[in-house]
């Protein structure tokens, strides 16, 4: 328990600051914007309760607006994230359940299911986050493309963040 | 009663997510208007702490490009000075008298923490604010050119909406005309920006420079924006759509200059009036 809480503070500071000094500072031609910091959210243990998993998503958000300047954009759809990942996890549930003690991890449940899992709810963080920005739909598509290349950026550091921090222990 | 207090206990995770929910969509609406005071303010005022920490680090890798744009802009104001200029009629020499030129722009250098080109809506924050006699809507420029407006202002620090920003239109003009647009920047490319409202009977050419008009309240006169890139008017429509290419590079914004028009209070107190008058 309390080796859990120590790991996700760490997880949660190196998230945000790797999301603030670095890959903010990347000027990828306005359509890569990758928004690692979820990375936090999708790694909470599976039996986070409900009211630490909204008020993490909602603390995570803010601190992500304060520094990039905007207000409350990040913090909706950061926050909606946390609301759909327990809905997420059952809709993804292997037949017999999760088993005690299990993570969100590649290891625990293979590629094809952490694929979906980060895939579907980037997806959601994304395209609420960058319609919110962007705020009218005669940009529809510019948007969408960038939506949908962002969200690939995202999902491969968070494929890269998996093997470099959870290697299968012998 | 009891009934009620069960079912929003059972439902907790989506009324707290809906709680919290609106209080942030409470912070985006209010974006338009000015955080002075205020927890969210204390907030951005810690993390620009931070970020102005992590930028002088950073600094020392740039200060190549940031000595070339200073010489630039150096060389150009001094062949600004008065003994730059040959004097060509001895007898109409006139001597200055102070009173006649009241200052009009008072400029305060400053130092972009953090910046950003790829959104849709960008920001920069620089390290001076309140204390230094920053306010909002003060113009923000640089030796290249416009940069954009204060937006928030904290203590210490202060919050500028990039030109690069959908709120962000400034009001420009054809140098050497006398037609004025509005330009704005459309999104995507960080070098390119739009300027509308320029009529059909104007000469306008490729290479143009455009610059401030005298209209914009908050810019000086004269500012340059960019340089026409190309144009275009489309049959049965009075105006130009024109493309021009920033001067300003807004990847490289780093020392700038927040313009404070100090007769900006009187031209907006007579105008309120104007309006006043017009509403009785």
């Amino acid at each position: 328990m309390f080796q859990e809480v120590i790991s996700n503070s760490i997880r949660f500071v190196v998230a945000i600051a790797l999301q603030v000094f670095i890959l903010n500072e990347l000027r990828l031609g306005g359509y890569i914007n990758p928004w690692f910091y979820v990375y936090f959210i999708l790694m909470l243990p599976l039996q986070t309760p409900g009211w630490l998993l909204l008020s993490l998503g909602f603390i995570t958000g803010i601190i992500i607006d304060a520094f990039s300047n905007t207000y409350g954009m990040h913090t909706i759809a950061t926050l909606f994230i946390a609301f759909c990942r327990p809905g997420v996890l059952k809709f993804l549930s292997p037949r017999e359940g999760y088993e005690f003690g299990a993570r969100p991890t590649i290891d625990f449940f293979g590629i094809p299911w952490f694929f979906a899992y980060s895939g579907i709810l980037v997806l959601l963080h994304h395209t609420l986050l960058f319609y919110i920005e962007v705020f009218r739909l005669s940009e529809f598509f510019y948007t969408l493309l960038r939506v949908i290349l962002s969200s690939l950026s995202t999902l491969i550091l968070l494929f890269l963040a998996q093997y470099l921090a959870f290697r299968k222990k012998e | 009663m009891k009934n009620v207090l069960i079912f929003i206990w059972r439902y907790y995770f989506f009324f707290l997510f809906l709680i919290l929910e609106g209080f942030s969509v409470g912070l985006l609406v209010d974006n338009n208007e000015y955080h002075e005071s205020g927890y969210y303010s204390k907030l951005s005022e810690q993390t620009a702490r931070i970020q102005d920490g992590y930028d002088q680090f950073f600094e020392y890798f740039r200060l190549k490009s940031i000595n070339q744009q200073l010489a630039y802009e150096n060389s150009g104001l001094r062949s600004d000075l008065k003994q730059s200029y040959f004097l060509y009629k001895k007898a109409d020499q006139i001597t200055v008298n102070d009173t006649v030129y009241r200052q009009q722009y008072v400029y305060i250098p400053a130092k972009a923490i953090n910046n950003s080109t790829g959104k849709r809506n960008n920001f920069i924050t620089l390290n001076r604010g309140l204390l230094h006699g920053i306010k909002p809507d003060m113009a923000v420029v640089n030796g290249e050119g416009i940069v954009g407006i204060v937006k928030d202002v904290s203590p210490n620090f202060s919050s500028v909406i990039s030109f690069l920003n959908k709120k962000c239109s400034i009001s420009a003009k054809i140098k050497n005309g006398d037609y004025f647009g509005t330009c704005y920047w459309e999104g995507g490319n960080p070098k390119e920006a739009m300027l509308n409202d320029i009529p059909s009977h104007a000469e306008v050419h490729i290479g143009d420079t455009i610059i401030t008009s005298s209209y914009s309240k908050l810019f000086p006169e004269g500012i340059t924006v960019g340089i026409i890139q190309s144009f275009d008017l489309k049959p049965g429509n009075n105006f130009y759509d024109i493309k021009i290419r920033l001067n300003t590079n807004f990847q490289r914004v780093t020392y700038v200059y927040v313009v404070r028009n100090m007769m900006k209070a009187e031209q907006e107190n007579l105008e309120a009036v104007g309006q006043k008058e017009e509403e009785q």
